[in-house]
């Protein structure tokens, strides 16, 4: 194959980083001044990778010797990436005017689509040292993202314990993926797939607990979870939204990839580090929810949650176990957007950002439309019929219970009871409490349009998509097995 | 005679020895970085070893990447704790609280 043809299957890749890297120099030219423009050019980049995903970028194959995959999967998971990407940088520049801390740079977009390339590469890696590359890619840019207000105490915290946390996952998932060379003597996911299909040493375990560990903590799952409400809390909002929604959804694919392409063989020994993983995010995103007074803190509590869900798909471990998980990831990922958007809104009367979860008490009668719109997310994310949010849990537990996990699928269903009780408690703090002071006024269209379009989806509506969801999400799963 | 054992203990004993220094150091930030360090330099002896003993030379380029890519981490941690000491006046690690959690 030629090398021309090759870099046709990195083409969303090779658009994003060359634009990226124009971008940063037309920042350093423009200075503060070409903020808003460079954010457009960043989101138009986005939607022309996402237009060059079309082409053989997601039909492919292997590309250069077996280090890179461009296939079904890759596609559906950065058509993902992309959009909460966009969404991310077209909110911040209202966030950043209005909030008292540092203003908006032009450096802001030019990390998202670094973050981006980063997340395109670690969910279409087929090699250890494209998914290391891919992964810090997408690290470094987060860690600088965290941090991004430079005179809010709080953003600078949550950057320091970031980095700190994150560092320390990229060494433990590297030290698992140096045994898992050293004992299978290869770093493609192929080869290593060969490696545990033979008998497995001691070496090769370690190696797979090791990258699982280190893969729990890049997608926040207990025991490895702590870092995520700290930075949750502290990171400016559109970042966190970036975090909770496109950086997830890349960890979630990653881990999804590792699992069954390169370690498919040792399902039986993963099998029980998934489970753990995932009943103990479940419960400890419940019970740990319950008492947070600050609704960023509570969604990050809700996101570990929402993990343990979909790690239940992964538990599976068959077509429909990872189609499952792809399509609670959609709809996580719309949910998510929603709610931070609606985060966005909670302005006091100065413009400030309100975080309290009392700041909310009586806005349906403040404002009954944004009210409706945090209900339903609320609902959703609950899991509750007729919304979209039960179709995705619906989906996982489908799939544990023909794959035959009927243990994990009753204690699954049982917990997700407990965490209806504060999603609930937020529902009654919002129609029936007492009316705290209005927030200020929002006039952004971008917005509320964004708004709308998230609570469309995961409404009944969304419904109508599930054939075209699960069919999208089949053809996606199929490309790994 | 030194075997591939041999390393793979050292770097075993690197590596626990940089993830106890985060955990367990409760003084100062920079000291937390060296551990991060020494976690990444367990790994490359690993990757090192392995690629010797095996003779195949991806994993020596492996270690040149996670050299890489450990310059950029310190370069981007360092900046964080400058912010963070700017704002703050200290960096000691208890004092990172202002959130709780």
């Amino acid at each position: 194959m030629s090398y021309g043809t090759q870099m046709l299957f990195i083409l969303p890749e090779l658009v994003l980083t060359l634009g990226s890297l124009v971008l940063m120099l037309a920042a350093a030219w423009g200075g503060q001044a070409s903020t808003r423009a460079i954010s457009y050019a960043a989101v138009a980049l986005l939607i022309g990778a996402g237009i060059a995903l079309a082409g053989p970028a997601s039909t492919g194959g292997e590309a250069f010797d077996g280090l890179w995959r461009a296939d079904a999967f890759g596609t559906f998971a950065k058509i993902l990436i992309y959009i909460a990407s966009g969404v991310a940088i077209l909110i911040a520049p209202r966030f950043f005017a209005e909030s008292s801390g540092d203003d908006l740079r032009p450096e802001y977009p030019v990390l998202m689509l670094l973050a981006a390339v980063g997340m395109g590469m670690m969910v279409s890696a087929a090699d250890l040292l494209t998914l290391y590359v891919g992964l810090e890619l997408q690290s470094l840019a987060a860690y600088v993202l965290a941090s991004f207000m430079r005179r809010d105490q709080r953003s600078a915290e949550a950057g320091l314990k970031y980095f700190i946390l994150g560092a320390l996952a990229s060494g433990i998932l590297l030290y698992g993926i140096s045994l898992v060379y050293g004992f299978s003597g290869t770093t493609l996911y192929s080869g290593i797939s060969a490696a545990y299909a033979g008998s497995k040493s001691l070496g090769l375990l370690f190696g797979l607990v090791f990258v699982f560990a280190g893969l729990a903590f890049k997608i926040a799952a207990v025991p490895f979870h702590m870092w995520t409400p700290d930075v949750y809390e502290g990171a400016p909002t559109p970042v966190t939204l970036s975090f909770a929604s496109a950086q997830k959804v890349a960890a979630v694919a990653l881990a999804l990839r590792i699992a069954v392409e390169a370690m498919g063989p040792a399902t039986a020994d993963w099998r029980q580090i998934v489970i753990f993983a995932s009943l103990a995010s479940i419960i400890l995103g419940a019970v740990a929810a319950i008492n947070q007074t600050n609704i960023k803190r509570l969604l990050a509590y809700s996101s570990i949650n929402n993990i343990g869900f979909a790690l239940i798909g992964l538990a599976a471990g068959t077509e429909d176990g990872i189609a499952a998980v792809l399509v609670y990831m959609t709809i996580y990922v719309a949910m998510t957007l929603g709610s931070f958007l609606v985060v966005l809104q909670m302005r006091g009367t100065d413009g400030q950002p309100v975080e309290s979860i009392a700041s909310l008490s009586g806005m349906s009668r403040t404002r009954p439309a944004l009210a409706l719109a945090l209900g339903m997310f609320m609902f959703s994310l609950a899991g509750i019929p007729p919304l979209f949010g039960f179709y995705a849990k619906f989906a996982v537990f489908e799939a544990a219970t023909r794959a035959g996990l009927y243990p994990l699928a009753v204690i699954g269903i049982a917990s997700s009871v407990i965490g209806a009780y504060y999603y609930l408690s937020i529902i009654r703090t919002m129609f029936f409490g007492e009316p705290a002071p209005a927030f200020a006024p929002s006039n952004s269209v971008v917005e509320k349009g964004l708004i709308a379009a998230s609570a469309v989806f995961i409404s009944p509506a969304g419904y109508l998509l599930i054939p075209a969801l699960s069919a999208a999400s089949l053809t996606a799963a199929r490309a790994l097995f | 005679m030194i075997g591939l054992h041999h390393y793979l203990t050292v770097g075993a004993i690197l590596f626990a020895l940089g993830v106890m220094g985060i955990f367990l150091n409760r003084k100062n930030l920079i000291v937390i970085l060296m551990a991060i360090e020494l976690i990444l330099l367990a790994v490359n002896i690993n990757l090192v070893a392995f690629s010797a003993f095996l003779g195949d030379l991806v994993g020596q380029v492996f270690a040149m990447f996670v050299l890489t890519v450990a310059a950029g981490e310190a370069a981007i941690g360092l900046a964080i704790l400058v912010i963070y000491f700017r704002g703050r006046g200290n960096i000691a690690v208890d004092d990172a609280n202002r959130m709780k959690g």
